[in-house]
């Protein structure tokens, strides 16, 4: 471990004469800052000040401004998230929830699994392949600092219009990044979405979800405690990256902390990771976990230094201090001032906290590794966060009082334009015969979001590591965790934006029942909940509805089937000018597998088998693909929610699935029956001969329909009594519909159309548009 | 025929992990003296038509929109000795 950067500048060069100290802002309060410009309202810079009992030093004022950042905060979002708290026998299985850097949950035999989602969406816009490759970076250390291994990840993505010249600038880009970071590292890539939308053009959403993997023993925690113990900062140097609006510091009138007249020097928004170095800060992490070397530890993420030393010191206690030097800050660019040091968004660091008599071996391991660390504090029991940079102390603060950061009430309103929207149902003339059904039938599976992802998916690695059972193209990811009992987790991610904005309370709760659902159609017991809440601006009441009703759709549907929302991520400002992007929460759900050998597929793949479609079909086309792909269509209601329907459906496929009667089973969801049956035959290989008489009267209704608490599954003839009276037994209904056989997906009375049709269209989709 | 060199950097403020990676390289192999390294890329464009400002034209449009990324790289043009 060096104590100090090899490109520390000389002490005295630039001395704390000229610096932005503590002693400094007290002695001058009138000094103007830049807080607007950080993002600080007035009442907020009041505060600041109330709380110093003087104005901020320059360095201080950036450290406020991006701890009470919305990103940071969650200012606007944290009064309605509180609804997300798990209460009574939901919380049974958290080891760790809301408010850790990631929820920890006990999957059984000793082993506690951690997951989370959370957002790169504007650094996705400005440079997609850096932007998602640093997104992809960003969640694998929220779930290593909880002392977990990561063992997959997972993307959810949206864009606009596929057919638009900015989709074919971000979607290749954004791909390429999750593709080259996670590839790099050796995580598979299991799943997660893709759709398009006019909603996201300029502001495409990309969600990355990681999963680890730990012991229960194994678990840590982002706490500062010991006063004595050396704070260390290992993994890259600090750079500028990402602090392209702390400029602002030294441009202000007051000479900001440089203070030496010198041209603030160009700072750029972009962080480039390093899946090399992130892939040594694992195993070196690991390894430290390992050896019991460390007593508390944080992921550098947004606000970087300032965020660690803030989070860690507060997270002790009150009593709990820190005393940080910001010259032995390692740093790539020895230009950079304090408040750009705080500030950097640099990749690949971690901050931990270390008992000075376990130092030797912490450095032993950080040099084994080729990770440099650097002790730049101590932590102390003064109750401050205290930092000195060339002799001077330019941070002075109760660290609580940046950690918390204020919180908002917002003013809601429900738009006044909702219920124009409910009004206006889908009553456009449908197709009719079975020419037509079989032209719609078509035109919805060779529609971008219902396409096949090939060409995505397999730019990412999906079996590196040699646990993944399932990866996408299926309904769910899943993986084995253990080899000997072949116990395994399974993971799905869901968000239908257009549901959302005809009714964000349901559509939250649609998207809770479809990556239940997709977890359960692989035999999985569904157990957990994250969240990744993508909105416009909170400053529009109206948004802020939208939010408060699916935090509230979210809550009441994870109280409802017993599960834990066990953490998450809120993305806001997601507009351009007035618009926002529809509401969309992505929900993601985590199951638990007690036999990866029993997993069960999506695809037709025994001929033979007995079609039987499970749960109700009512004419339900608001905010449904067919509306939306063929009429460009948005309005009505959308699909009820039962979600004790979707815990019986659940639980008859896990026992199924157990019982090994299964042989597919696929959710029904976007595009309804039609395109559920044309994606199982595709995956199968097989076709079918099915008739649409026992899901409904209209063909097209049976068809079309998005009806929730669905699947269609296989079952092989000699067992299907058996299905049928277990279905029986959880109050499913089941209709049987056909038979899988032959090449081509036959309904009866209507159309048929060959396999090498349906593959040709739903293949051709994305090649065709991306290249 | 004209032939137009375009070189293409990260922009200096930018991180550049392959450059530090053969930097660490290099003092591995005992080249202890080198204390920098970017590291970036170079194109060689054969274009119809002399040597004038319409190739160097054609070479920048094609640069930005292709060979260069403007977001994070920069680059400079120029025709073969």
């Amino acid at each position: 471990m060096s104590d100090s950067g090899a490109e520390r500048a000389p002490k005295g060069a630039l001395g704390a004469r000229n610096t932005d100290t503590v002693e400094v802002a007290a002695a001058t309060p009138e000094a103007e800052q830049p807080f607007k410009e950080l993002g600080l309202t007035d009442d907020e810079y009041a505060k600041v000040r109330q709380i110093l009992g003087r104005r901020p030093t320059a360095a201080e004022l950036a450290l406020y401004s991006v701890m009470w950042s919305e990103h940071c905060s969650y200012k606007s979002s944290k009064v309605h998230l509180r609804n997300l708290a798990p209460r009574g026998a939901q919380a049974g299985r958290l080891l760790a929830g809301i408010g850790a850097n990631a929820g920890v949950v006990d999957i059984g035999q000793g082993y506690a699994v951690t997951f989370k989602i959370e957002s790169h969406n504007h650094p996705s816009f400005v440079e997609p392949h850096q932007g998602a490759a640093t997104g992809v970076g960003g969640i694998v250390r929220d779930i290593l600092a909880m002392g977990a291994r990561p063992v997959a990840v997972m993307d959810a993505l949206r864009f606009g219009p596929a057919d638009a010249h900015d989709t074919a600038r971000v979607l290749p880009g954004v791909v390429s990044g999750i593709s080259f970071y996670g590839n790099c590292l050796g995580l598979p890539n299991i799943g997660g979405e893709l759709s398009f939308d006019p909603c996201y053009a300029g502001n495409p959403l990309v969600n990355a979800l990681c999963v680890g993997v730990m012991r229960h023993a194994d678990l840590k925690a982002a706490v500062a405690s010991g006063p004595g113990n050396q704070v260390v900062l290992f993994g890259s140097r600090t750079g500028p990256d990402g602090v392209g609006g702390a400029s602002v510091l030294a441009s202000a009138t007051f000479a900001g902390d440089a203070g030496d007249g010198r041209a603030a020097a160009k700072r750029p928004s972009v962080q480039v990771g390093d899946p090399f170095m992130e892939k040594l800060l694992i195993e070196c992490c690991l390894e430290l976990f390992a050896g019991d070397l460390v007593e508390g530890i944080q992921d550098l993420g947004a606000a970087g230094v300032a965020c660690a030393t803030t989070e860690l010191a507060a997270g002790g206690g009150p009593q709990v201090g820190m005393r940080v030097d910001l010259d032995l800050v390692p740093l790539r660019d020895p230009s950079l001032t304090p408040a750009e040091i705080l500030m950097s968004e640099s990749q690949e660091r971690m901050m931990a906290i270390v008992t000075p008599g376990k130092a030797g071996e912490f450095a032993a391991v950080c040099a084994k590794w080729d990770v440099e660390a650097t002790v730049i504090g101590e932590v102390t029991g003064d109750g401050l966060l205290t930092m000195t940079w060339r002799g001077g102390t330019v941070v002075s603060i109760p660290p609580q009082t940046a950690a918390d950061g204020p919180v908002y009430s917002r003013p809601l309103a429900r738009p006044s334009a909702q219920d124009e929207l409910a009004a206006d149902g889908p009553a456009m003339p449908r197709p009719d015969g079975g020419a037509a059904l079989r032209q719609a039938l078509l035109a919805l599976l060779g529609s971008p979001d219902l396409a096949d992802k090939a060409w995505v998916t397999q730019q990412y690695d999906a079996i590196v590591r040699g646990n993944t059972v399932l990866a996408m193209p299926e309904d769910g990811g899943l993986l084995r965790v253990d080899e000997d009992t072949h116990l395994g987790i399974a993971l799905a991610t869901d968000g239908n934006g257009r549901y959302c904005r005809l009714d964000p309370y349901l559509g939250t709760q649609l998207a809770l029942a479809e990556a239940y659902r997709n977890v359960a159609m692989t035999g999985a017991r569904p157990m957990a909940v994250t969240n990744c809440l993508n909105f416009g601006s909170p400053e529009d009441p109206g948004v802020m509805w939208q939010l408060a009703e699916a935090v509230r759709g979210l809550a009441a549907g994870c109280a409802t089937l017993g599960i834990p929302v066990t953490g998450g991520n809120v993305s806001l400002y997601n507009q351009t000018g007035q618009v926002a992007i529809h509401p969309t929460p992505v929900i993601g759900v985590l199951g638990v597998h007690d036999d990866v050998r029993r997993r069960v597929c999506a695809g037709f793949g025994a001929d033979g088998a007995t079609i039987i479609v499970l749960g109700e079909t009512r004419d339900e086309l608001g905010g449904s693909a067919w509306a939306h792909v063929a009429h460009g269509h948005l309005g009505g209601t959308p699909p009820a929610v039962d979600l004790a329907a979707e815990q019986r459906l659940g639980e008859l496929i896990v026992a199924a699935a157990a019982a090994g009667l299964l042989a597919s089973a696929h959710d029904l969801s976007d595009g309804g029956l039609a395109i559920a049956v044309a994606e199982s035959c595709l995956r199968g290989g097989n076709g079918c001969s099915i008739a649409l008489d026992g899901v409904s009267p209209q063909a097209f209704t049976a068809l079309f329909s998005e009806s929730a608490g669905r699947a269609v599954v296989t079952v092989r003839p000699e067992q299907a009594a058996e299905f049928v009276a277990l279905a029986h037994s959880h109050d499913v209904p089941a209709a049987a519909i056909g038979t899988v056989t032959g090449d081509s997906l036959q309904v009866h009375g209507q159309f048929d159309i060959p396999l090498d049709e349906l593959a040709a269209v739903w293949q051709g989709t994305l090649p065709a548009l991306f290249g | 025929m004209a032939r137009v060199i375009v070189d293409v950097m990260l922009k200096p403020e930018i991180h550049d992990p392959q450059g530090e990676a053969v930097l660490s390289a290099s003092h591995r192999l005992g080249f202890g003296n080198v204390t920098g390294v970017r590291q970036g890329k170079r194109f060689e464009l054969d274009i119809d038509g002399p040597a004038g400002e319409a190739a160097l034209a054609r070479a920048e449009e094609l640069a930005r929109e292709l060979l260069a990324n403007p977001v994070i790289e920069e680059f400079s043009l120029s025709f073969a000795e």
